[in-house]
């Protein structure tokens, strides 16, 4: 069972649930909880392929997925504080509810 | 700087000052600012009778400076000075009459309501006369040609106010055009073949000796020259153009004097003089064949003529024609010679006639009668008394005019008709014994109507006895030039050191010697020439003193003593129908009109038909009218087609889709994220399987 | 042993996600989501990434998952019910074309010639890491922290209160 198509099978299966989440949810704090299963495929793919791949000499897989979790670190943090915005703007969270770019 | 040069510039361009001074500032400094004029040329004088003077002592002037104006490629276009002998003769006769008019009309115009104006076109004019005179090229001259005939336009047009002045103006300088159009083919022609415009350059490069580049072709050296004589021919008022000379006279009499009698006129016959080494014998034939006729034309119309300025303008057309006819006889000499005596006593005579008007002017004006027109000779009559002065100088202008002895115009005249009669000695033809005929006869009727204006004039009784007594001398400001040129018109001030007065030998034959033909005929050699005229020198004094003579009498058998009746011979003249011809000018102006005039306004009339009438309004206007025809068409065609189908139904289907498309844009995000994933999963469905 | 501990992983990671999508109450599905990304960290283990699966926990769980939480207590009025809802047609559609995705990637993942090497037990990789990170990777490191203060900046900016 140790072998890369278990784990890219897994980071599918979390890559689609976030995907559905991201396209569901309502909420945008759920919505966030989405991109971050998405992140988390991404990032367990980029280490598969590191292992798998025989780069163990300077791990770029390794470094990418740490790379990520910065950039994730980043987006929480910024998603946050625009969800907040949004809150304060609409009075909801719910992002469906947020149409001004609707045509 | 070469002083000569200095002095040339200073001669040209301080009148060019007195111009500039006079027109901008005039009115500024006041009528009393005329003296600056005065005295500007009063220097210019001055400058030129130095010149003269070391040219008389005996140092030929041959200074001929000259500045690069502009360069085309190999070509290039100079500006200079021809300061030779001749030149300084003429500048010095232009500054004197210039100056003795610009003090004339100190107080003949005063009270002009454009004094200084007037005094300012003196300026400009002799500005340009000075020009012509230097310039050391054709196509020099032609530029101060122009200007000349500018500043004529303006000071015959002085009293513009009157109809007939302005028309004066503008026929003058329309028929100065005339021979100026003559004159730059000709002075192309001239360019075309040898590539030079200075008279130095043509001189050498027609000349026989140094490789005529002519040669071979002195047809075209001909008509080039008889062109650029047509200059002459429109300047110095020639057969057929010199209708334009009298009706000069509407201008004001000083201007007469300096402009239309001794230095403008004049122009054409320095230039004629200046061209003679390079005109060959046919086109001084024709040159002498325009002069002849001129003089008898002008003395035939002279004599029944009543206007005493009109008198004296077909005098003047007369005598140039007798330069004229000089210069074709190549008696080049004599021609100069005529000029300069001529420039003497028909200014003298002009000015005498000015005085006479003047004096008559406000004479009328002092007893209150406006009607009676102050030219005219028949309300003149016994001025002697009341005029001394312009009495006994008009009539010194009148002897030498007449080609009496001891006067200057008898030496010059008498030169002139030794040329005739050698010519004629030296041509065989029959047609060769009309010049002298021509010369003599025109001396005879010359004599002839100028005593007949002195004797109407200032003898008999007195046409309006009551003017008669208001009528007096001038002040010395006018009579001074009178007096002046006077004396310059006795014969011993242009023969000194001889003083011979049946022989021109002097100072003037001295410093201007005949020139020399280049064009290389026989006939025309100088020492053949002058060998000619000293023969036929006594023959002709004798001919000449007697024509004179004989037509002297006739006017005191007419008008002095009244043995003859002018009325009875003027109706006998006139059954024959000679005096008509002469009383309306030999109809020229009649002919001018029917022939060229009338058809012009025919063939004007009709062109503006064609332009306007059919060109205009049936052409342009029915182009227009087609235009909008077509344009409604192709309105109604855009609007109700290509717009409102057409555009608008392109706009509906962009405004339906877009209706259609809009509903796309639900604004959720999370559709667009859906549509994202279903066209990538789209893409990819394409991509794995095409 | 191994494959046990892997299996019960990879079922705990499968399962928390799948609460996290669709648990109606916020608060559980922050809940699961910590449980999967525990999984995550304990498969990094499994991977030979050490260093990654510490990170995963102390980043993810401590930091970002409390982020989260926060997030869902400040826009949330206390005493209401934390509840999310989605549409039928919506969550069909979507569903659907999940689906289609996972099936067509589950596909390609099948068939696809992936690039093999040697399989090489790792003593540790924090060094190897540090070391890429301060030669290799530097460039990218450095981004990552201009990366960082910017997105704490830009967070700080959103957020403040506004001022008159």
């Amino acid at each position: 069972m140790d072998s890369l198509e278990s784990y890219l099978f897994i980071g599918l299966v979390l890559f689609c649930f976030g995907l559905y989440a991201v396209m569901t949810r309502r909420n945008g704090v759920a919505v966030l909880m989405g991109i971050e299963l998405i992140l988390n495929a991404a990032n367990l793919n980029l280490v598969a392929f590191n292992r798998f791949g025989g780069l163990s000499e300077q791990l770029p897989g390794q470094v990418f997925a740490l790379m990520v979790i910065v950039m994730a670190a980043c987006e929480a943090a910024v998603a946050l504080a625009i969800i907040i915005n949004l809150y304060k703007t609409f009075q909801t969270i719910h992002i469906d509810e947020a149409r001004e770019m609707r045509g | 700087m070469h002083t000569l040069t200095l002095y040339a510039l200073i001669i040209l361009f301080l009148p060019l000052a007195s111009f500039v001074l006079q027109i901008f500032f005039g009115r500024l400094i006041g009528p009393r600012g005329v003296w600056l004029s005065v005295g500007a040329v009063a220097i210019t004088l001055v400058l030129a009778l130095t010149m003269l003077f070391s040219v008389v002592l005996g140092s030929p002037m041959e200074h001929y400076p000259e500045l690069v104006w502009f360069s085309l490629g190999d070509f290039s276009l100079t500006l200079g000075f021809q300061l030779d002998n001749i030149a300084v003769v003429m500048l010095v006769i232009v500054a004197l009459i210039s100056g003795l008019v610009h003090l004339y009309s100190v107080e003949y115009m005063r009270g002009d309501v454009r004094y200084t104006r007037f005094f300012g076109y003196l300026g400009i004019f002799t500005f340009a006369m000075n020009g012509i005179v230097l310039a050391h090229s054709l196509l020099m001259m032609y530029v101060f040609w122009e200007l000349v005939g500018l500043s004529s336009y303006l000071l015959i047009g002085h009293w513009f106010e009157k109809d007939s002045a302005a028309d004066a103006s503008k026929k003058a300088f329309l028929a100065n055009r005339v021979g100026d159009i003559g004159m730059f083919i000709g002075i192309m022609l001239l360019w075309s073949v040898t590539g030079s415009f200075t008279f130095q350059g043509l001189y050498e490069l027609v000349d026989v000796e140094g490789g005529n580049m002519f040669a071979g072709q002195m047809g075209l050296l001909s008509v080039a020259g008889v062109l650029v004589f047509m200059g002459a021919v429109g300047k110095s008022a020639q057969f057929p153009l010199h209708v334009w000379l009298p009706d000069a006279m509407e201008g004001p009499t000083p201007v007469s004097a300096l402009i239309h009698a001794a230095t403008m006129v004049a122009a054409g016959v320095y230039l004629t003089v200046r061209l003679f080494p390079i005109l060959t014998p046919d086109a001084l034939l024709f040159v002498a064949s325009v002069g002849a006729l001129t003089a008898v034309l002008g003395a035939l119309i002279a004599i029944s003529q009543t206007d005493i300025k009109r008198v004296l303008a077909y005098s003047t057309i007369s005598q140039l024609g007798y330069m004229i006819m000089a210069v074709g006889m190549g008696a080049q000499q004599a021609a100069f010679f005529h000029l300069g005596t001529h420039a003497m006593f028909k200014g003298l005579l002009f000015l005498c006639s000015g005085s006479v008007i003047h004096a008559l002017h406000h004479a009328l004006e002092h007893t209150g009668d406006h009607e009676t027109d102050p030219q005219d000779m028949r309300n003149m009559g016994g001025l002697r008394k009341r005029m001394p002065i312009t009495y006994a100088t008009m009539l010194i202008g009148a002897l030498a005019i007449s080609g009496v002895p001891l006067f200057s115009g008898f030496l010059s005249k008498d030169a002139i008709l030794a040329g005739t009669l050698a010519f004629a000695q030296h041509h065989h033809q029959w047609w060769a014994i009309l010049f002298p005929v021509a010369g003599f006869g025109a001396a005879a009727i010359t004599a002839f109507y100028m005593f007949r204006l002195i004797f109407m004039t200032f003898h008999g009784k007195p046409a309006k006895a009551q003017v008669n007594r208001q009528v007096h001398e001038p002040s010395l400001v006018m009579t001074a030039p009178l007096m002046t040129l006077a004396a310059l018109s006795f014969a011993l001030f242009f023969t000194l050191p001889g003083i011979n007065p049946l022989h021109a030998e002097g100072w003037f034959t001295k410093i201007i010697p005949q020139a020399e033909n280049l064009t290389g005929y026989p006939e025309l050699g100088v020492e053949h020439l002058e060998h000619g005229f000293h023969q036929a020198h006594s023959q002709a004094v004798r001919l000449s003193v007697g024509v004179a003579g004989s037509g002297i009498l006739l006017a005191i058998a007419f008008y002095l003593l009244g043995w003859l009746d002018p009325k009875a011979w003027t109706q006998k003249l006139q059954r024959i129908g000679l005096y008509q011809l002469s009383r309306s000018k030999f109809y020229f102006d009649e002919i001018y009109d029917a022939l060229l005039y009338r058809p012009f306004l025919w063939l004007t009339a009709k062109i503006a038909w064609l332009d306007w009438d059919l060109w205009d309004q049936r052409f342009i206007d029915g182009l227009g009218r087609g235009t909008v025809k077509v344009s409604d068409v192709s309105g109604w065609l855009d609007y109700h087609l290509l717009d409102q189908y057409v555009v608008d139904g392109l706009g509906r289907v962009v405004s339906w889709m877009g209706a259609v498309g809009r509903k796309v844009q639900t604004g959720r995000v999370q559709n667009y994220v859906l549509w994202a994933l279903v066209g990538g999963i789209l893409i990819v469905i394409v991509a794995a399987n095409f | 042993m191994g494959e046990i501990t892997f299996i019960v992983l990879a079922a705990l990671v499968v399962v928390t996600a799948y609460f996290t999508v669709t648990s109606p109450n916020l608060v559980h599905a922050a809940v699961a989501l910590m449980g999967t990304l525990f999984g995550v960290a304990g498969l990094y283990v499994f991977l030979y990434a050490d260093f990654l699966a510490a990170t995963q926990v102390v980043i993810y769980v401590g930091g970002i998952l409390v982020l989260i939480i926060f997030g869902v207590m400040f826009t949330t009025q206390i005493g209401s019910q934390v509840m999310v809802k989605s549409s039928a047609p919506n969550r069909l559609a979507s569903g659907l074309a999940v689906l289609v995705l996972f099936v067509g990637l589950a596909n390609i993942m099948r068939q696809a010639p992936w690039h093999r090497g040697e399989l090489v037990a790792v003593e540790g990789t924090v060094k190897t890491l540090g070391t890429s990170l301060l030669t290799r990777y530097l460039l990218h490191f450095e981004v990552a922290g201009v990366l960082l203060l910017l997105s704490l900046l830009g967070a700080a900016y959103l957020a403040r209160r506004e001022h008159g």
